[in-house]
């Protein structure tokens, strides 16, 4: 459109050259920010693996590392959504605790069992909109809404079971709990949880990369004022965020209930809340959000699996492995800073 | 007169490169009161924070205070020079009392307890001397605009300040708060202060100047004492260039007229916009000009439903429309690009396809929601070659990019709708050359094939430049419009009058 001729030529090949050295430099930085906790994942494995005398590497264990980190994988997809946004959802254990509760109570009854699975997750998708709602139509601070339904929610979970732990040895698909899909009969297979927690990462990828939803998010994330003069309905997006990690939460509720065949609402999901944070961030998600892929996360959460399981292995005791993690969260956080520092932010 | 209170030699203060002040000389005494004036940018607040020591100037320039050179640095310099200012924000804290702001930072304190009484008496007679109507323990919060004011001249006071520097001290005053105002700072000069007064009001400078000096462009263009200070001497002084070559105006502006696109009809936002009305034409290039506060930003904000309105209504192609959201203006063909694309304009993390493509991702979208990338990809790209954005691709971060061609990113989006209406914010801020004189052919381009245009600038040559007419804002109102006649051209001079008032002193 522009003939201005002169203008254009005279600066471009510095510039191209220097275009080229930036975008080549800011590939690096990418890769930097969504492979960066790979080699820690790697390096982490490989030295359990010795220290262990060869007890990490084997089919077994990995297969417990990878079920230990199902169900955190799961809470920390919908909290990368919410992160994503700038924001934080404190209230994931609560919600996961009282979606066992009722998705238990539930499948006691001998006509309604089968239900019990989607109410779980119907239960949590309800509490996750409760607090969207509350942050994106109130303009509620999201650690406050959520740091109050941490607490409320927690109470209805002890009120759905009269406070006692609801057991169900007979529950309805019992077997996503405990089962695993055989790949190759005898050779392989993989838990049903972990296969579980895979397909809702690979969801969250097509949701973030392949729908107008997930430039939205990113977009509200990035820059909340200049998303709504560009007409995006931020509190849309909002409550959605909110509503999809209240209901990866309740599925995460249903994974435990299928698994333990119970369900105690005081216990259940004590504290989940801050693996899943610290998943989000060791997987290169800023904490004020815009920057980051669910492909960190599920390193992220691996890393926090691999880390319980190997301390054991290698028989840390009890103690020194919340000290070793507490540490661990820290240096995520370390590490958040210095990747945006190093960003196109300014 | 006695002897200059304030000497500056010389001063200069360069930003990455680009010269905010030129060696100035400015000369200030004792019981006068110094009006500074100068366009939006000229240099004033440059100026100012150099003597809070906000800023460091250059080396080579001098500063003295009553003979003796000095050299302000940090923020309590100015204060410890001598010097306190009064910013047009005020700076005091609310939730503390009145005697707890002026002594904010030198506390009274015995044996490390705060001496609360100490201090209410140590400013009672300040307030006294000020005529205050208001007692030291009174909270801050609770005073109104004026008598903050008040503190704030109390606080400087009570520094021992000889040189009182008011940054537009009127602009948040009613009328009768302001003429007790203007009562006080004589009394202040009767007791030997030196006052420098910026403002762009012309009635006030008249009211109260001794002396006047002009700033253009960063460097003093004049000083002219009482007897000479007349308006259009003044305005002659700031805006006195010439307009260059390099604006663009090819399209007819008389081609669309007629057919009036976009209508806003006695806009107010009870606030800051005071019932406004104008209308853009097909094919036109409207310039809406004024001071910074005048209300121009906000009526735009008005019009694209960013801000809730208090009356007053749009009508788009004649009907009338109901815009209550960003999204439904740019769903009605109404486009905003805003004077500060890194707050609230550009995703600077994301990707200049994705920052191009934000406002038409639904419209593409396969089964309404998964992106279409292959348009998206291809629209990015028809807009990298139509602006000559020069960037290594489409997928790198909109952050990395020089201001101009952020700003033509941000540009690509709004014209990806297609728009009716194109509503320009300073479009041209923070933009080098090359890059401005490509945006002005696009606005042109633009104009050519229909688009009514609205421009907001404080760019008085490229408002002369670019535009047909225009529509001139003064303190929430639409003062008047200049308009381009076959033989008078718009002159600065026109626009400047309107935008400060002036033409009721000269009538």
């Amino acid at each position: 459109m522009p003939d201005n001729g002169a203008a254009k030529s005279e600066p471009a090949p510095a510039t191209t050259n220097g275009a080229a050295a930036e975008t080549k430099r800011q590939r690096v930085r990418m890769l930097i920010s969504a492979l960066g906790m790979l080699p820690v994942l790697l390096i982490l494995c490989i030295g359990f693996h010795f220290l262990s005398e060869g007890r990490f590497f084997t089919g077994q264990n990995l297969g417990i590392v990878l079920q230990q980190a199902a169900v955190n994988t799961v809470l920390a997809a919908g909290m990368t959504f919410v992160i994503l946004t700038g924001g934080i959802d404190l209230s994931v254990g609560s919600i996961l605790a009282a979606s066992a509760m009722a998705g238990l109570t539930l499948s006691k009854l001998p006509e309604l069992g089968m239900l019990w699975l989607p109410v779980s997750v119907l239960t949590g998708l309800g509490f996750g909109i409760v607090n969207g709602a509350l942050i994106a139509l109130l303009r509620l601070p999201p650690f406050i809404v959520t740091l109050g339904s941490l607490t409320a929610v927690r109470g209805l979970a002890r009120l759905l079971g009269a406070d006692t732990t609801v057991f169900n040895p007979s529950i309805p698909y019992a077997f996503i709990g405990n089962g695993s899909l055989t790949l190759i009969p005898g050779v392989a297979s993989i838990p049903w949880l972990s296969v579980i927690a895979l397909l809702v990462i690979f969801v969250s990828w097509l949701v973030l990369r392949r729908t107008v939803l997930g430039v939205h998010i990113y977009a509200v994330g990035g820059n909340e004022s200049a998303a709504r003069l560009a007409g995006i309905k931020v509190w849309a997006v909002l409550i959605f965020v909110y509503g999809i990690s209240g209901l990866f939460a309740g599925l995460g509720g249903a994974m435990q209930a299928a698994r333990l065949y119970a369900a105690n609402g005081l216990q259940l999901g004590q504290s989940y809340e801050l693996d899943a944070i610290t998943a989000v961030i060791l997987g290169g998600t800023s904490f004020v959000g815009g920057i980051g892929s669910i492909w960190g996360t599920l390193i992220g959460a691996l890393i926090i699996a691999v880390l319980s399981n190997g301390l054991i292995l290698i028989g840390v005791s009890d103690i020194w492995q919340y000290v070793i993690k507490g540490l661990v969260i820290i240096g995520a956080v370390a590490l958040d800073r210095y990747r945006l520092q190093g960003s196109a932010r300014t | 007169m006695n002897d200059p209170i304030l000497e500056m030699r010389g001063v200069s203060k360069t930003f990455f490169g680009i010269k905010a002040l030129r060696a100035v000389d400015l000369t200030v005494y004792a019981g006068e009161i110094h009006a500074l004036m100068g366009e939006n940018g000229a240099g004033k607040s440059t100026l100012m924070k150099i003597l809070s020591g906000a800023y460091r100037p250059d080396p080579g320039g001098e500063i003295r205070i009553e003979g003796h050179p000095v050299r302000i640095e940090g923020p309590l310099g100015g204060r410890a020079a001598g010097i306190s200012i009064i910013y047009q924000e005020l700076s005091l804290a609310p939730n503390l009392s009145v005697a707890e702001n002026i002594y904010l930072g030198r506390e009274i304190s015995r044996a490390g307890l705060l001496a609360r009484s100490a201090m209410r008496e140590g400013v009672g007679p300040i307030l006294k001397r000020l005529g205050a109507d208001f007692l030291p323990s009174t909270l801050v919060a609770h005073l109104s605009m004026g008598q903050r004011q008040l503190v704030e001249i109390a606080r400087a006071l009570h520094a021992r300040s000889k040189i009182l520097i008011m940054d537009e001290p009127t602009t948040s005053l009613s009328a009768a708060e302001s003429e007790r105002l203007f009562a006080l700072i004589r009394q202040l000069r009767s007791e030997g202060l030196a006052i420098i007064y910026i403002s762009h009001r012309m009635d006030e400078v008249y009211a109260l100047g001794d002396r006047v000096t002009v700033l253009r462009d960063g460097r003093l263009v004049g000083s002219l004492d009482k007897p000479d200070i007349r308006a259009d001497t003044i305005v002659r002084l700031m805006v006195g260039r010439d307009v260059s070559s390099f604006y663009k105006k090819d399209h007819d502006p008389d081609a669309g007229r007629g057919h009036p696109v976009l209508a806003a009809i006695d806009m107010a936002d009870g606030h800051r916009v005071k019932g406004c009305s104008l209308t853009v034409h097909a094919g036109e290039v409207v310039g809406l000009a004024g001071l910074i506060g005048a209300g121009r930003t906000e009526l735009a904000h008005l019009i694209i439903g960013a801000a809730p309105r208090t009356s007053g209504g749009l009508e788009l192609e004649g009907r009338p429309i109901d815009i209550r959201t960003p999204g439904a203006a740019l769903e009605a063909g109404i486009a905003y690009l805003t004077e500060d694309r890194k707050a609230l304009g550009l995703f600077l993390d994301m990707s200049c396809l994705d920052n191009i493509n934000l406002a038409v991702l639904g419209r593409d979208a396969r089964l309404g929601w998964v992106l279409d990338r292959d348009k998206a990809r291809e629209r990015a790209d028809r807009a990298f070659a139509g602006l000559s954005i020069r960037a290594a691709n489409v997928g790198v971060p909109a952050g990395g990019l020089s201001g101009g061609n952020q700003q033509k990113v941000l540009l690509s989006r709004l014209l990806a709708i297609a728009p009716k209406v194109l509503i320009l914010d300073e479009p041209t801020r923070g933009v080098d050359v090359g890059a401005k004189s490509e945006i002005y052919s696009i606005i042109d381009n633009l104009a050519k094939v229909g688009t009514a245009i609205l421009v907001i600038s404080s760019d008085l040559p490229e408002i002369i430049g670019i535009c047909d007419r225009v529509i001139v804002m003064r303190a929430g109102h639409i003062a008047g419009e200049v308009a381009r006649g076959p033989t008078s051209p718009l002159t600065q001079e026109d626009i400047m009058a309107l935008a400060t008032g002036m033409e009721h002193l000269d009538a």
